[in-house]
């Protein structure tokens, strides 16, 4: 089963693989085909029910006849080709979107490794009255979904007791959101990271005298190095990614997220500026997918860790 | 030696035993295993824990946004009796939850495997291959959605131009094709098909990952015991897969059930609140409606059934252990 057979036919391995898998990639990608051709479209060509949608017939045609001719023109092509990604970048709060969620992302994702580094030692190696009790804690908190709590918490976060000071509308009102859900994430990961480390290293530096903090900090952390940076990275592209707190908590267009912002900003009541809106998918979907595809392989050995731990 | 420098260094000494005291008491596993714990267990409480209580506070009450605390009246259960006997609305967004669930599910477990034991077998290309299959999951939901949305559009649905093509090339005349997100059922079918293809692939790397650690000598005595093609794979792939299908299951189960972007983006609950889910529900009652007490009920229809998945992973969990 999990070996190529030998001796079987081609047709059989046609009909039995590689359709199957053929099919299965076709399915993942054509969305993402979709928003592609949609975003180097003219306006008039996608709202053309007699045209080959398939095809973006007017940029096609602009490369090819400056092909022909050899005659590279620029801003003939991104006149016919690029026209909605420039308008996105220069006429909408796209950028600003960007600078707010990289911002939003990174400061939460630090927060939430500091936090999720703690107690995860705590978790792997000490032990402590309560330990299983606060273990259980935060792996019941991990699943608990943003949409069970996202009314209540608004007003928290709307009315923090000792801040006397209302974080809505502003980037810190994700920034004290996200931890929620990275946070027990990033422990979980770590605490089977850590495990993985032996315990004689650790107890080889107490030995020759290093404190335990030390030894947590020199030994272990850059021993932990992989673990630590994929789920800094996994922790960055959740709260890159996330949309119903950025929906909720932020009212003023440019403090919005890229994912709240184009959804709610290139959609004017019925008018849809499709160009815009795909091109700002495409844009804002890229630097996630080029992190999870480098990444990948460590969060599948994080959460097998974390199973079998 | 000046009498102040001696009264210094007798300060630094004090000063250095009280460091070292502090020190000591932070290498008693203890001491050091709260204080380590206290960032986490800080921001669960104050921003899960409380919140989660203030919800069912909110869910017993009357409470609006921007209504003055005056008014603000403790109604008991009313909320939730007014949505189980007065509210339409409400009964069909349970039974879309359940079923957006159950289909989701079981679909996008059969997809799963199957992808998963299609990527095992290959041999080149694999990496490229797996990172194409990986987008949908990986991509923010809500800007692949509305990907999802154009293609469903009702005048410009790249599936009805090529239905409408196929029908005139085969000579069957003119038909407009279906309206995707205009027909209630259509509707919650068409959802529903974007977190299959959103869900699939966390299936297919979870069961890849756990394909790759069932024992090849198994499969191979099950061929030498004369095991088909398929009763290998119903006896060995299976259950070697099962720990890893019980975690992904629920894990899948819970952001299903609890899923909020795909309705949000493709049908805002519509036509005429046939598609909610208690997520979309709840915000179109609290957020758009302004009713937050009556919101926090209808989010908190999730609890049980959150619940129950949570018990039974942390059960599963704790007998896999032992």
């Amino acid at each position: 089963m999990t070996q190529l057979q030998v001796g079987e036919s081609f047709a059989k391995r046609l009909v039995a693989y590689h359709l199957p898998l053929f099919f299965f990639v076709l399915f993942a990608l054509f969305p993402f085909y979709w928003m592609f051709v949609t975003s180097i479209k003219s306006t008039h060509e996608t709202y053309n029910r007699d045209v080959n949608p398939y095809v973006p017939v007017t940029c096609v045609a602009a490369i090819a006849e400056q092909a022909r001719s050899l005659n590279f023109n620029g801003s003939a092509l991104a006149e016919n080709c690029l026209y909605h990604w420039r308008t996105l970048l220069r006429d909408t709060l796209f950028i600003r979107w960007l600078e707010n969620t990289l911002l939003v992302a990174i400061v939460s994702t630090l927060i939430s490794l500091f936090a999720g580094i703690t107690s995860a030692y705590a978790l792997a190696r000490l032990r402590f009255r309560g330990a299983d009790t606060f273990g259980v804690l935060i792996f019941v908190t991990y699943l608990v979904p943003p949409t069970l709590l996202f009314i209540p918490l608004s007003d928290v976060i709307g009315d923090l007791p000792f801040l006397h000071k209302n974080l809505l509308n502003s980037p810190w009102a994700l920034i004290v959101a996200y931890p929620t859900f990275l946070i027990p994430f990033c422990t979980w990961l770590l605490t089977g990271y850590f495990r993985t480390i032996p315990k004689e290293l650790e107890e080889a530096a107490m030995i020759d005298g290093a404190t335990r903090i030390q030894a947590m900090v020199r030994i272990i952390l850059p021993l932990a190095l992989p673990g630590l940076l994929s789920a800094g990275m996994f922790a960055f592209t959740l709260s890159a990614n996330e949309f119903l707190y950025a929906l909720i908590f932020i009212y003023d267009a440019p403090n919005k997220t890229v994912p709240v912002g184009v959804v709610s900003e290139l959609i004017k009541g019925d008018v849809f500026y499709w160009g815009e809106l795909m091109s700002g998918a495409l844009l804002g979907s890229v630097p996630v997918a080029l992190i999870y595809s480098f990444f990948v392989e460590h969060y599948v050995a994080g959460m097998t860790g974390a199973i079998k731990g | 030696m000046s009498k102040e420098s001696r009264a210094g260094q007798i300060t630094v000494a004090w000063t250095k035993t009280r460091y070292n005291a502090a020190l000591a008491l932070l290498e008693r596993p203890s001491v050091l295993g709260y204080l380590l714990m206290l960032p986490a267990a800080f921001v669960i409480f104050l921003f899960v824990a409380y919140p989660f209580a203030w919800g069912v506070w909110m869910s017993l009450t009357n409470k609006q946004i921007g209504m003055p605390w005056s008014q603000v009246k403790f109604t008991g259960l009313q909320n939730y009796v007014d949505l189980v006997m007065n509210d339409g609305v409400f009964w069909t967004t349970a039974w879309n939850s359940f079923v957006y669930t159950g289909i989701a599910t079981v679909i996008k477990w059969i997809l799963g495997i199957w992808l998963a034991v299609l990527l095992n077998r290959m041999v080149r290309f694999q990496r490229t291959v797996r990172a194409a299959v990986l987008l949908p999951w990986i991509v923010p939901t809500v800007l692949s959605t509305i990907a999802f949305l154009w293609i469903f559009d009702p005048d410009f649905s790249v599936i009805n131009w090529t239905i409408r093509r196929f029908y005139s090339w085969m000579g069957w005349g003119y038909v407009k094709g279906p309206l995707w997100l205009g027909d209630p059922t259509l509707a919650l079918a068409s959802v529903t098909f974007v977190n299959i293809w959103r869900g699939t692939p966390f299936y297919a790397i979870s069961f890849l990952a756990g394909l790759q650690t069932i024992n090849p000598d198994l499969y191979e005595a099950a061929a030498i015991d004369g095991a088909s093609g398929w009763q290998r794979f119903w006896y060995v792939t299976l259950p070697g897969i099962k720990p890893i299908t019980v975690v992904v299951l629920v894990f899948s189960i819970i952001v299903t059930f609890a899923d909020f972007q795909i309705v949000y983006v493709l049908t805002r609950g519509g036509p005429a609140n046939s598609t909610h889910l208690f997520a979309t529900y709840a915000y179109q009652v609290a957020m758009v409606g302004s009713r937050l007490g009556l919101g926090a009920a209808v989010s908190l229809f999730m609890f049980p059934i959150l619940a129950l998945m949570i018990i039974y992973q942390l059960i599963y969990l704790r007998r896999e252990q032992a």
